[in-house]
């Protein structure tokens, strides 16, 4: 493996870097037109970097795609070792391509976006760190090393969603984005300790890698149970922080507070689907861990239909947006639970492209209404902003599950992999199946009253933004204007993807093998359920599996499209009821972060602080030195002494004598 | 061996004749005083690290060893050597010295006794990282109080008489138990093999062939371990810090957390581990419980103090407890995580307190409440504080997640529900220096601060060679744990007698029957 092309991975990574550190360094003397280009190129480059070497992988025969490539060795204590190494395989290179293909497309977008804001150099300069975490994160060969692109991203998030952090409501988002993160991370942390001390290595291929010790351990029966469940499922905690999950989701909507792309980028495309792309590679303990399978595949579906539910009731537009992202990630990990690993990646991929579309072409709507966000002011945009309309109606049926459109395909493959998943007993799977079924009909509902609301009936917004003047990016008031070509290029190449890219898998019910799961087969590598996992259905099972979900689709449009399409129905001008119960998230992030976080921790901090500390420990020792000043000075007067000890008497005296010495002469200093 | 006097002879005490001949130099020129002053501590680093290069990583016995006879007939010696332990301590207080001299141009008052006392400190921090002979050992160990003390005592904040007393009190106090100890060790030795001697390496070798029974040793290592816990500070004798911190100088509070404190970790490695090994082993869960409580206990109580210096103090109580934990997890995870620990604790929270001082310089207060959108007025000092505050919250690529995960890493294989609980330490860091950093340095800039002017050369040229070193552990720390391996096996060996080569070989099986169970 010396110098084999693929050592070529390092430069996709340093090309960003490079980017990164010009950007930081000379990005405010270079000026806008120069960072803007610079950070889309080496994005760019990356991408087509990442495509060169997959056509390179894929002349090799698939037993020979899983190839290594190690920079240097990074932590060395006893018998711990851990490299930094990158592997290069299909589920890697598909990773770099999503995320320097959408994040290319995000950048050039950016350079429109962003044209107004003085901080555009250190957008780009987040942006482009952005890109070096996330593919340290996917192209890594162990855990440890995935762990430095995992937080890495969550810093950029962190960055980003508090980019402009002067205003609070931005900086406290990204504050929780970070903690709650945090608190994912904590059982990821736990999890690779517990693997290294169970595997005795965390690498995921190589001659000693951490998936083959745990089948030869299962193997050789001295595999526990508890330990790979234990394993599996602190992942899985980290899991739900990144990719927010119940019951760590609740920073994601917060998270909007940042600029569109890094929405778009960061909380929709790629970052947000690391844990659904962790637990894809450590798939061998999931599968060895049934009781976790079972927990990420309930998980995965309350979350869908939990995050759909109070989508439905959102007036921000992006808010729209973010909730209904929790929900399709929700999709993902269900896929993971029920053993199709391959078919949560299909998600993952076709989601990215509809959910950037759908978050770019909402910035898009944003910017034309001088920043406004609530879509109760929006209305009527379709024949002002044609480009984005258009594309947007790609994004939406492509979401809802229309065929032939990408989203179809992969949330198609996963609700019928739970139907008749063989990694559960067959009634959790079909109970799992219906209510991801029903969640399919929310979204569809959710996506037809977003479009309803933002492009269809009577404009609202003929004097509704007059005040926002202050932060209008592009100039003038009056009526709304279709953005730049830098910004419509992207949306149109993202459209043509959401339409066409589901063909990329296959389609069960007329016989067309899954190209899709044949090309991600050398990742999977290992295989502990074997095909088993998901049964093969019969055909018939399989089309009326498609009816279903094509009904659930064309049900929840045409449900929206009753109560939406003449714009905002005079019920929804206010929030009140069971709409204002959704709309705050069942109150649940209120108990968590008013309740629990800020109130309850704020009242045990200050008494650890003002009691345990100030009162009890302090107060006693200065009880003692107060006590000691009484005893000695009724004391001083008796000696002891053993002879034995003279020297050292002599000794001690002596430094007491030059102490006193030089408190004396201090003390005189300090009364001068 | 080396003849005395040797290279660390010279590193030790050139502080010490720098100081003297900065008596002879008219207190009028301070600049003289400086720059004097600077180039001593510039010379003292470039010497020590001779001491890397020279170093052999494959022996885990002492080198740069020198001898001399001191006081023959009380079997006292001058006797120096380091190891791949204190080797990083001794690099450590050097390279810091250089840092906070650079920093304490900003002290105008006093500056030939404030110097003074700064090269007295180095002298007597470096002699308690080298010193072999235990008296040796003793008297660098209290000599350094004195100029802490008038250096806190003299240029401190405004409750800074009550600070230094308190500081110099609590340490004496351990001092004074440790001194017992040490005699009595004196005295063990001359009964076990008629040898009248303080020195450690043959103290230590008397012990290892023919251990003293668990009570006594029991004792001893209490003596020892008081003296070492109040200076690490351990929960719950860690009231002293806060205070001392809040009052000292910046340079003060750089050296009291950057080297000071390692004082402590560094006595339980080099006095308590070999010298008392069934001791330690019997006391590991009640220090690895205080460890824990004083990472959890440390966070939490940072997160609501109001003065960014006293949040950074309290911090360090919760950093510290990582290096414990590593510690007693007595395998050589945790004991690479605990010595890297507190190199980055050195340097990261030295950093910290160099970066709060900057900030004071401009403003005059240290209160949270008084600063606002400073990231705006100052982003060269928002970049450089959110890069060592990211090395602080342990991120990884930085030196803090490094030493962190070692220590949690090994310290799950010493005590798993501990490390469970001590891992949601890193959680903790997150909120309190996260939210302070939002209030210092997000949101609009008022009036008092929306003038102030960015770090200057003399600023920047200090933080540069941190961030470098932040980064260089963080991505290469092999440079330094390649050193370190002999003397942790070694160390190793002597905590858990000859067993322990083959124990430490069985460590993963160890724990996976353990845990299987």
């Amino acid at each position: 493996m010396v110098n084999s092309v693929f050592d070529l991975i390092w430069l996709v990574i340093a090309l960003p870097l490079a980017g990164f550190l010009f950007h930081a360094f000379f990005g405010k003397r270079a000026g806008k037109k120069v960072v803007g280009t610079v950070g889309t190129a080496v994005v760019l480059g990356a991408f087509a970097l990442s495509v060169y070497l997959l056509m390179e992988l894929l002349k090799l025969p698939a037993e020979e795609q899983r190839v290594l490539s190690t920079l240097w060795r990074w932590i060395e204590a006893g018998s711990f070792r851990v490299s930094f190494e990158a592997l290069v395989d299909p589920l890697s290179l598909l990773m770099a391509l999503i995320v320097t293909g959408v994040g290319g497309l995000i950048h050039l977008y950016s350079t429109g976006y962003m044209a107004e804001d003085e901080d555009y150099p250190r957008f780009f300069t987040y942006m482009n760190l952005f890109i070096v975490f996330m593919l340290t994160l996917v192209l890594s060969n162990n855990l440890l090393m995935m762990f430095v692109g995992w937080e890495g991203v969550g810093l950029c998030s962190y960055l980003l969603i508090g980019f402009w952090y002067r205003d609070k409501v931005n900086t406290d988002s990204a504050n929780k984005a970070f903690i709650v993160n945090r608190i994912g991370d904590w059982g990821f942390t736990l999890a690779v300790i517990l693997a290294f001390w169970t595997f005795g290595t965390l690498s995921f291929a190589g001659e000693e890698n951490m998936f083959q010790r745990a089948i030869d351990l299962k193997a050789a029966n001295m595999l526990s149970p508890s330990i790979i469940t234990a394993i599996a499922l602190l992942l899985f905690v980290g899991a739900t922080g990144k990719s927010a999950q119940f019951p760590l989701y609740m920073w994601l909507p917060d998270a909007m507070a940042g600029p569109t792309p890094v929405s778009a980028l960061i909380h929709a495309a790629t970052m947000v689907t690391a844990g659904v792309v962790m637990v894809t590679r450590c798939h061998v303990f999931f599968e060895l861990a049934p009781a976790a399978m079972l927990v990420v595949a309930i998980i995965g579906v309350f979350t869908a239909i939990f995050a759909a539910t109070v989508a439905l009731a959102q007036v921000d537009i992006k808010r729209v947006l973010a909730y209904s992202t929790v929900s399709q990630l929700g999709y993902m990990f269900l896929g993971c639970g029920v053993g199709a690993f391959a078919s949560g990646m299909f998600h993952v991929t076709t989601h990215a492209f509809f959910k950037a579309l759908l978050f770019l072409g909402s910035g898009s709507v944003i910017l034309a209404m001088h920043h406004e966000q609530d879509m109760r002011r929006m209305g009527g945009l379709a024949k002002y902003l044609p480009v984005t309309y258009w594309t947007m109606l790609a994004g939406w049926l492509a979401i809802s599950g229309i065929p032939p459109l990408a989203g179809f395909f992969s949330k198609d493959e996963i609700l019928a992999s739970t139907f008749g998943t063989h990694a559960l007993p067959v009634s959790v799977g079909q109970i799992l199946w219906a209510v991801g079924l029903l969640t399919a009909l929310l979204t569809a509902f959710y996506m037809t009253r977003l479009m309803g609301l933002t492009f269809w009936g009577e404009p609202r917004w003929a004097t509704a933004h007059a005040h926002h003047g202050k932060d209008d990016a592009h100039g003038h008031h009056g009526e709304p204007q279709e953005s730049p070509p830098s910004m419509t290029v992207p949306l149109m190449i993202l459209a043509a993807l959401s339409v066409v890219g589901g063909f990329i898998g296959g389609f069960a019910p007329l016989h067309i093998p899954n190209r899709f799961e044949a090309f991600l087969e050398p990742s999977a590598g290992l295989k502990v359920l074997g095909e088993g996992a998901v049964g093969h259905l019969p055909v018939s099972v399989e089309w009326m599996l498609v009816w279903a979900s094509v009904a659930a689709a064309v049900l929840g449009i045409w449900f929206g499209w009753a109560r939406y399409r003449a714009g905002l129905p005079e019920s929804e001008r206010e929030l009140v009821g069971v709409r204002k119960v959704l709309y705050n998230q069942y109150y649940y992030d209120w108990l968590m972060v008013k309740g629990v976080g800020l109130w309850l921790g704020g009242k045990i901090a200050n008494w650890m602080w003002q009691f345990v500390d100030v009162r009890l420990i302090d107060g006693f020792v200065n009880g003692i030195a107060g006590f000691t000043g009484w005893v000695g000075n009724n004391l001083r007067r008796v000696q002891t002494g053993y002879v034995r000890n003279y020297a050292f008497t002599i000794l001690i005296g002596a430094i007491v004598l030059l102490i006193w010495l030089l408190v004396r002469g201090a003390s005189a200093g300090l009364a001068r | 061996m080396e003849t005395t006097p040797g290279l660390l002879t010279f590193i030790i005490f050139l502080p010490l004749a720098g100081a003297l001949v900065l008596l002879l130099v008219p207190r009028e020129s301070k600049e003289t005083i400086r720059w004097f002053t600077l180039a001593v501590t510039v010379l003292v680093f470039v010497l020590s690290l001779r001491l890397y290069f020279g170093f052999n990583t494959a022996s885990a016995g002492m080198q740069f060893r020198e001898f001399a006879l001191w006081m023959p007939q009380f079997g006292i010696h001058y006797h120096l050597g380091i190891d791949g332990i204190s080797l990083w301590l001794v690099l450590l207080t050097t390279f810091l010295s250089v840092l906070a001299v650079a920093f304490s141009w900003v002290v105008e008052q006093r500056v030939k006794e404030y110097m003074f006392f700064m090269l007295l400190l180095e002298t007597g921090m470096l002699g308690v990282f080298c010193a072999l002979d235990l008296v040796l050992f003793y008297v660098f160990w209290e000599a350094m109080l004195v100029p802490m003390y008038f250096l806190i005592g003299m240029w401190g904040g405004e409750r800074r008489i009550y600070a230094a007393i308190k500081f110099f009190l609590f340490t004496f106090f351990g001092s004074i138990l440790m001194l017992v100890a040490i005699v009595a060790l004196y005295y063990l030795h001359r009964d076990m093999t008629g040898v009248a001697t303080f020195d450690l390496l043959k103290i230590q070798q008397a012990l290892a062939t023919s251990p003293l029974d668990l009570n006594l040793q029991l004792w001893l290592f209490a003596a020892f371990a008081l003296a070492f816990a109040i200076k690490v500070p351990m929960f719950p004798f860690h009231t002293w810090l806060p205070d001392a911190h809040v009052e000292a100088p910046t340079a003060g509070s750089v050296i009291l957390a950057g080297v000071l404190l390692k004082m402590g970790t560094y006595g339980f490695l080099r006095f308590c581990l070999p010298l008392f090994p069934d001791a330690s082993q019997v006391a590991a869960p009640l220090m690895l419980t205080l460890a824990v409580i004083g990472i959890i206990y440390g966070a939490i109580v940072a997160a609501v103090q109001p003065d960014v210096k006293k949040l950074v103090a309290y911090s360090s109580v919760s950093h510290l407890g990582f290096v414990m934990l590593g510690l007693f997890a007595l395998n050589a995870q945790g004991l690479t995580g605990s010595i890297l620990q507190q190199v980055n604790h050195g340097i990261s929270t030295g950093a910290l307190f160099l970066l709060v001082g900057m900030i004071y310089e401009r403003r005059h207060t240290r209160l949270i409440a008084e600063f606002g959108g400073l990231k705006r007025v100052m982003p060269v000092y928002a970049a450089f504080f959110l890069l060592v505050m990211l090395s602080s919250v342990g991120l990884p690529s930085t030196n803090g997640f490094v030493g962190e995960f070692l220590t949690l890493l090994g310290g799950f294989a010493a005590d798993i529900p501990l490390t469970v609980i001590a891992a949601s330490g890193v959680i903790l860091a997150a909120v309190y220096l996260l939210w302070m950093f939002q209030r210092v340095f997000y949101g609009e800039p008022s009036e008092k601060n929306a003038s102030l002017p960015d770090l200057n050369l003399r600023e920047i040229a200090i933080l540069v060679p941190i961030v470098v070193l932040i980064f260089w552990i963080g991505l290469y720390p092999s440079t330094f744990t390649d050193a370190m391996r002999a003397s942790v096996e070694n160390l190793i060996r002597q905590v858990n007698g000859d067993a322990g080569a083959a124990w430490l070989a069985q460590m993963g099986e160890t724990v996976r029957t353990v845990t299987m169970r």
